[in-house]
């Protein structure tokens, strides 16, 4: 059943070019892929004229949400997990990208925007254990 | 000046995350809840992240360089192995437990949210231990069997 009320196309469609845009920005004028795992994932193998970049994008992310709050709005951003939850989920999320060699950005968008059969596979992998969690925490476990 | 560059494109991709919705944990578990009530937003930010991408690798294979002459630095792996799927199932579970992967994780630091604060350096803690992990496998393992990690998407 889709949540008519949360759906938000036409804020998620801008978004989406803003995000298409940043790795077009990333690749054309530094090149490099915009793979937010790879590059904070890469600090921890640091080589001489690698890490500057490495540090300034993840800089921009960081102070993102202030510009936005001053231009735009407050952010919205609901975390319910509890602490153990959230530093169980963050090892995961931590370990799993780098084994995997991306994320939702590095295979989700870098990736299946250059129809990498590696990050096609990769993003299917990780929707899909997505969906099964999401499924086994609300509806067997909560229900 | 290269990470002035990555600075730039860094905060455009918050900002995208943030306006598309991508940057609320909760909105991207109602994304993964298909058996629920479910939110398919994620799914728009995808259609229109990606063909934009895509004009960008497309102007990127012709050119192999920058606009600045730097030459473009893209993955080279091509092997679809086990380690892929096993690191791709590893993330999708921890995503599903909280609706957080890396780059909303480093925006809600940034908002000051102390429980993507905590998560966040569980993340950055087990990619630095991955790192070690390797280094010490490569250490063990003849020179041939190492170099697996390189060329990350």
């Amino acid at each position: 059943m889709i949540d008519w009320a949360s759906f938000t196309p036409a804020s998620a469609a801008v978004g989406g070019v803003l995000i298409g845009c940043a790795v077009a920005m990333l690749l054309l004028l530094s090149g490099r892929i915009a793979g937010v795992s790879g590059i904070a994932g890469g600090l921890f193998r640091p080589q001489r004229g690698d890490v500057a970049w490495r540090v300034a994008f993840i800089v921009g992310l960081v102070i993102s949400p202030a510009i936005y709050a001053l231009a735009i709005a407050a952010p919205v951003i609901r975390i319910d997990a509890t602490y153990p939850t959230l530093i169980v989920a963050g090892l995961l999320v931590g370990y799993g990208t780098r084994l995997g060699s991306g994320c939702t950005s590095g295979h989700g968008i870098c990736g299946m925007s250059r129809l990498s059969p590696r990050s096609i596979v990769a993003t299917l992998a990780f929707m899909a254990a997505g969906f099964v969690t999401v499924f086994v925490m609300r509806h067997v476990i909560a229900a | 000046m290269n990470a002035l560059f990555a600075l730039a494109a860094g905060l455009v991709f918050g900002i995208g995350l943030l306006v598309s919705g991508m940057a609320d944990p909760a909105k991207v578990l109602g994304f993964l809840d298909v058996a629920g009530r479910w939110d398919p937003t994620l799914l728009v930010v995808m259609a229109t992240a990606v063909p934009v991408a895509a004009i960008a690798h497309r102007i990127a294979d012709r050119r192999k360089a920058t606009f600045f002459g730097v030459a473009i630095n893209l993955p080279q792996t091509r092997d679809i192995d086990r380690r892929l799927v096993a690191g791709a199932v590893v993330f999708g579970a921890g995503w599903g437990l909280v609706g957080l992967c890396p780059a909303p994780a480093l925006l809600t630091v940034g908002a000051g949210r102390l429980p993507g604060i905590v998560f966040a350096i569980a993340m950055l803690a087990a990619m630095a231990a991955f790192e070690i992990i390797e280094r010490m496998r490569a250490q063990r393992l003849p020179a041939s069997a190492t170099g697996v990690t390189a060329g990350d998407a």
